[in-house]
């Protein structure tokens, strides 16, 4: 049964099929010349384990994006998962301190990541004196962070289904302990799907490193590493490409940084896809 | 367990709750406390719309780079969104399922690209692109408009493609009963039905662009002076805190919180209309 199509319908689709096109080309196009630019300008140099002008290592970087990450999940996840429980555990729907927490979330979760930075350079740097540090520059990207882990935990949390809870209830077990024994087990691979996703935020974000954690080059050591200002890859890889002196390895960094964030969102995407079954079977 | 413990876990839980209040407060204050002062020194019209910034003068006037941030983010609109709703009928309406499974994670893969590397790819790819076939410099209005067109993209094609999924399927249904064809039953029934799941992700991706900071820095040109022409270099708010807060003191420095304050308020009055629109898809 198929009937001749009117011209506007044909310049539709045409339309469609060229933006779908267009869409996946600029996504293949960038993430291939990353790839086939980087590949070839990667050297062994590269993971030398120090800094220096001769030789711009993105070792001592990579390691404090690694530093970065655990110490600001650290601080985001217990404050991110704790919140969301007594969202869905915890409080009424539609009482007041809920909507204002749901709103200050959704605010925080808007707002672009230099202001974040400016925000830790005023408060963390500045107002605590801490310096441009990593501990600094961890509590501004944990401030970030902590919208992304409280919706996902919320959702990891909604999906349990309710008579996990009631059975617990009715065992006589309590509120505290249904949710820690009962509830926040069964939603464990949401809650990671949604930690995975934050730490790619961390390990590619900039902006709101600068000027909070700094950009020396080196790993943090000794009895304060903690109050050392340290460097990213991220922020490694934006100075690398501003000076213009290493476009070569800058395109190595460019691919070791987008190879990272690619295999933490396809571990992310893996977790929610295991919680994903878990849902249709409960 | 005990009544106590309860009661405590309870209060641990509400507190962590409330960190984002918190965190939200702390800001707000922080930032004004930071900026308000150098605004009321500079004077609020010579700051807001002064158009010259040359703070070795002691002129601070940001209107350059307000009109710099509206004009990049009107320009990343006009190319991110037509394609981004474009892309989210196909994946919703078009796409087969075998090959759903693979575009649909391409774009959420791009949402995961850090901005660094998609200013990079603009710096060596764009920027030499657009002066060959454009002329000019390559550092421009239109390469920062383009490039931050491409980076709202997953965000326009995520949000559009949930506002699409989210209309029933009768109103797609009936058009096509009432002997419309496949593409005019989506785009003349669906679609509407959705529009304002789609001004949500248009609102977010406006959010995205006048936001986003590094991609920008790297092919906008940065001249601090009054937008003037597409092919010509631009700055805006962010661009102007990053590049000049690693060296600014005194009045400087606050001039450049103030810009700050000036981006917070703009994203607050985003996010103002996200959410009415929000509460208008869900009634």
């Amino acid at each position: 049964m198929k009937t001749k199509k009117d011209s506007l319908s044909v310049v539709l689709k045409f339309l469609v099929l060229l933006s779908a096109v267009l869409t996946v080309g600029v996504i293949v196009l960038i993430v291939g010349y990353i790839f086939v630019k980087g590949v070839p300008n990667l050297s062994a140099d590269l993971f030398a384990w120090e800094y220096n002008t001769e030789n711009v290592s993105l070792l001592p970087a990579l390691l404090n994006t690694l530093l970065m990450t655990v110490l600001s999940l650290f601080i985001a996840s217990p404050i991110g998962i704790f919140a969301a429980v007594f969202l869905v555990e915890y409080s009424s729907q539609g009482s007041r301190l809920v909507k204002i927490i749901r709103i200050t979330a959704e605010t925080l979760s808007g707002i672009p990541s230099i202001v974040y930075g400016l925000f830790g350079l005023l408060f963390f740097v500045t107002a605590l004196k801490w310096g441009m540090s990593l501990i600094a520059g961890a509590c501004t990207i944990a401030l970030m962070i902590l919208p992304l882990i409280m919706r996902t935990t919320e959702e990891a949390l909604l999906a349990v289904p309710k008579t996990f809870r009631e059975g617990s209830f009715g065992l006589g077990a309590g509120r505290l302990r249904t949710v820690f024994l009962i509830v926040l087990p069964s939603a464990l691979p949401g809650i990671m799907a949604g930690i995975i996703l934050a730490t790619g935020r961390i390990a590619g974000e900039t902006a709101a490193l600068m000027y909070t954690a700094g950009t020396v080059a080196q790993i943090p050591m000794g009895k304060d590493f903690l109050l050392d200002s340290t460097r990213t890859l991220a922020v490694h890889m934006y100075n690398l490409s501003c000076e213009g002196l290493y476009v070569d390895k800058a395109y190595a960094t460019a691919f070791v940084l987008l190879v990272m964030i690619m295999s933490i969102n396809v571990l992310s995407g893996f977790m929610a896809k295991k919680f994903g079954g878990n849902k249709t079977n409960g | 367990m005990n009544r106590k413990s309860e009661k405590v876990a309870k209060w641990i839980f509400c507190l962590a709750a409330c960190t984002s209040v918190l965190a939200v407060a702390v800001i707000c204050i922080f930032l004004f406390a930071g900026g308000l002062p150098a605004i009321k020194e500079i004077g609020v019209t010579n700051f807001l719309f002064g158009t010259t910034w040359k703070p070795k003068n002691s002129t601070y006037g940001i209107l350059p780079m307000i009109v710099g941030s509206i004009y990049v983010t009107l320009g990343a609109i006009m190319v991110g969104v037509p394609v981004g709703i474009l892309t989210a009928v196909f994946l919703s309406n078009f796409c087969p399922k075998g090959l759903y499974k693979i575009i649909k994670p391409l774009t959420e893969l791009m949402a995961g690209i850090p901005s660094v590397v998609y200013g990079f790819f603009g710096l060596v790819v764009m920027v030499p692109f657009v002066r060959d076939v454009f002329g000019g410099h390559g550092s421009s209005m239109l390469t920062a408009s383009l490039l931050l067109g491409i980076m709202i993209l997953p965000t326009i094609i995520g949000v559009s493609e949930a506002a699409i999924k989210a209309v029933p399927d009768k109103y797609y249904q009936g058009a096509l009963a009432l002997g419309a064809t496949h593409e005019r039953s989506v785009f003349f029934a669906a679609l509407p039905a959705a529009k304002s799941g789609i001004m949500a992700g248009i609102v977010l991706g406006i959010g995205r662009a006048i936001g986003e900071t590094m991609a920008v820095i790297m092919v906008a040109g940065n001249q601090a002076r009054m937008p003037n022409g597409i092919l010509k270099g631009v700055r805006t708010m962010t661009s102007n805190i990053v590049l000049e807060m690693g060296y600014a003191a005194d009045l400087h420095r606050e001039a450049l919180i103030a810009t700050g304050v000036v981006l917070f308020v703009f994203i607050l009055i985003i996010n103002l209309v996200f959410t009415i629109l929000k509460e208008a898809e869900n009634k």
